[in-house]
């Protein structure tokens, strides 16, 4: 049944619907609305399941990571410098392999200070060992949350379901929730079997000294990468359930000849699609949807990008003093392609700024440019900075 | 979920209880280790029936390096700073789960003190059904005894040592149980590895209790203390019988019982044993003035727990775990 609701609300319905036995979570903005609405579906008693009310975002990930470990499936969701408060449980719960599920509403970071979207916290997380999904609009936030339980529960790994703050969680759009049967029948009981029992005690979090660490390390890092076809799989069966796919790990729309391609990652998708629209006499672009940002998928990239010979990156974050975080990790990507597209790296729409319609003409004028664009801040007014910062 | 667990099994194994070893041999600790013994005493009075979430530290260290483990419980250990946080998270499961499964957090002092203080409040603030124990060495022994908040004032730890212009440590050791009982929790106490009976009473107390429960364990480190590993007895007793570490439990924030000291010994005594202490010996009026301080600490606390007794009790400072004197031994 289609609704419309709130991008918060709607994913809160999600995750109670995934059936989840432990909340725990502190409150930011622009996450806040999330765990309101789980609190408000528990006092109703709509959903059985223990919420903690934790004293910071430190203790948060932390009760979902014992739980998870008990053999409870665990959800919390957070933002910005929770996001960053975080940080060591996040590798902590990564590299114990528990598998659970956040919600990143994403934010940018201060200082300066913000409270408005963009990608700078996930960003900042992208080595910390989690699979890591970008949502492009809310009915994709609520599917990609039922998928992530599946895909950590089979991945042992867990997943952080990102989507843009405010853009997205403050948003009515029209939701199609599924029922309780189709997401049932689509994630089974959480089981782990390291799952701490004085019937059969095991040791987790052991000291691992230089002999053993970097085939930890190897474990992980194949673990994430065999996750690709985890996160593949769960967007086919869950298309077969609810007739929705989210794009797997990347997916591309647009003409097969189109030489220009525009490769974003979040709610920008939606400008992007809809620009596209306006103005068709600026010729053929394919949009190119990166949804999984970890696993990184390399070779998936290449085949979508086969063709083209402007790609454009157009991301909502940035490495001070290196550039764009996906545009290097793109150009890393398809560097072995022959031939391989130019590639111009645009950051945009930072710290809550509107990203308009006419970011997309604006883009396709650039990538005419002689000389390929290695990174630049495209919506950046000099006028605003003082004279000696320019 | 409560099906999933075999509620027979676990029946049998607390049958076997007395025999539990929860922390078993082989571990790396140092001889004389008072944290190790602590460990097994406390483990041994839980029994198997039980989720231990493990601080990083010393024990943690000692007692985990992979491919091998110590621990025959189920242990998790995630970081510092959020075993109570875990332990939480772990408590919280076996709600939903209906297991009857017993929680407890472990941590030294530099994770109950210090970094994880924030967290520790946290959950008894929230009166989870979680006991916590801290081993309290007074330093940070894992990482080559550097100062904590629960260093006693004038020990030399590499982080404050004994200068020219410095007598140790500047500051007063952290009055942690009061900080504790302003939680009003159920149970807080204070025991020591000196006191057996006293201590595994104390973790039954706390375990048996509804809600949150703590532990302060005072667990002597030959290594960073700077004394024989084969007094970590002796130096343990002499803290209680001092007044420099009293024996007392706590309901609800109000202290409802105290061991009793039947003849005070003077703080020199106790400090004599340790290098840590050394410089408060030499010929120097600064000397003299810290040891009278911390004698003060002493008479203070003697003074505020009503310590003294002139009568013998079976479970004062003297007949406790001393079955020659007629005192109750592994109660």
């Amino acid at each position: 049944m289609i609704d419309a609701i709130e991008g918060s609300a709607a994913v809160a319905r999600a995750v109670a619907l995934c059936r989840p036995q432990v909340i725990a979570a502190y409150p930011i903005t622009p996450q806040t609305h999330i765990v309101e609405n789980l609190a408000q579906l528990i006092a109703d008693g709509k959903l059985r399941c223990e919420m903690v009310s934790v004293e910071s975002e430190f203790s948060a990930a932390s009760v979902v990571l014992g739980a998870a470990a008990s053999g409870a499936r665990a959800y919390t969701a957070s933002a910005a410098q929770g996001i960053l408060l975080m940080t060591e449980v996040l590798y902590n719960i990564a590299g114990l392999r528990i598998p659970l599920v956040l919600t990143c509403a994403n934010r940018a970071i201060g200082a300066p200070v913000s409270a408005w979207n963009d990608q700078q916290d996930s960003m900042a997380m992208r080595d910390a060992g989690w699979i890591q999904l970008y949502c492009a609009d809310n009915q994709e936030a609520v599917d990609t949350t039922i998928q992530a339980y599946r895909i950590a529960e089979r991945s042992e790994l867990p997943v952080m379901v990102c989507m843009d703050g405010f853009t997205l969680t403050h948003t009515l759009e029209p939701i199609d929730l599924p029922t309780q049967e189709q997401v049932d029948s689509f994630l089974p009981p959480y089981r782990f079997k390291r799952a701490l029992d004085p019937l059969s005690p095991i040791t987790i979090g052991n000291l691992v000294t230089p002999e053993y660490y970097s085939e930890a390390r190897y474990v992980h890092h194949h673990a994430l990468l065999r996750a690709r076809a985890e996160i593949a799989a769960a967007d086919q069966d869950w298309a077969r359930i609810s007739g929705r796919t989210c794009g797997g790990l990347v997916s591309v729309d647009g003409p097969e000849d189109a030489r220009v391609g525009i490769l974003s990652i979040g709610s920008v998708m939606g400008t992007l699609y809809d620009a596209r629209d306006e103005f068709p006499d600026l010729g053929a672009v394919k949009l190119i949807k990166l949804r999984s940002m970890r696993p990184f998928p390399a070779e998936e990239l290449q085949g979508v990008c086969a063709g083209l010979s402007e790609l454009i990156v157009l991301e909502r974050a940035l490495s001070p003093g290196g550039g764009g975080i996906v545009g290097a990790e793109v150009r890393a990507a398809l560097c072995e392609m022959e031939p391989a597209p130019r590639i111009h790296n645009f950051a945009a729409g930072l710290g809550g700024r509107d990203m308009p319609l006419k970011i997309y003409p604006a883009l396709l004028e650039a990538a005419k440019a002689p000389q390929a664009t290695r990174f630049a801040i495209l919506d950046v007014d000099l006028t605003k900075v003082a004279e000696e910062d320019r | 979920m409560a099906s999933d667990f075999d509620h027979e099994s676990i029946a049998e194994l607390q049958r076997k209880q007395p025999a539990f070893r929860g922390l078993d041999a082989g571990h790396m600790a140092c001889p004389g280790c008072g944290q190790a013994l602590g460990a097994r005493l406390v483990t041994e009075a839980i029994g198997p029936d039980v989720i231990i979430a493990n601080a990083t530290g010393c024990l943690e260290v000692f007692t985990s390096a992979w491919p091998r483990s110590s621990w025959r419980v189920p242990w998790i250990h995630s970081l510092f700073e959020n075993a109570p946080a875990v332990a939480s998270g772990i408590e919280a499961a076996l709600k939903v789960q209906g297991r009857p499964t017993k929680v407890v957090a472990l941590g030294g002092d530099g994770g109950t003190f210090d970094i994880g203080l924030q967290a520790l409040s946290g959950m008894l603030e929230r009166n989870h059904n979680v006991l916590y124990v801290c081993f309290d060495n007074e330093a940070y022994m894992n990482t080559g005894v550097q100062r904590s908040s629960s260093t006693p004032h004038a020990a030399m730890t590499t982080t404050s040592p004994r200068g020219k212009q410095r007598m140790g440590k500047r500051h007063l050791k952290k009055d942690l149980l009061s900080i504790i009982g302003a939680h009003h929790i159920p149970y807080a106490a204070t025991a020591t590895v000196a006191y057996p009976s006293d201590l595994r009473a104390k973790v039954r107390r706390g375990l048996e209790i509804e809600g949150a429960a703590f532990v302060l364990v005072h667990s002597p480190c030959p290594l960073g203390w700077d004394h024989d590993g084969a007094l970590s007895i002796e130096v343990a007793r002499l803290a209680v019988q001092t007044g420099l570490f009293p024996l007392i439990e706590m309901e609800r924030g109000t202290v409802v019982s105290a061991m009793h000291i039947r003849s005070v010994r003077p703080v020199v005594d106790y400090l004599k044993l340790q290098g840590r202490f050394r410089h408060l010996f030499e010929d120097a009026p600064e000397a003299r003035e810290e040891l009278q301080h911390l004698q003060q600490i002493a008479n203070h606390n003697l003074e505020l727990y009503a310590l003294r007794s002139d009568q013998p009790e079976a479970l004062d400072s003297e007949s406790a775990d001393t079955a020659r004197r007629g005192g109750l031994r592994w109660s």
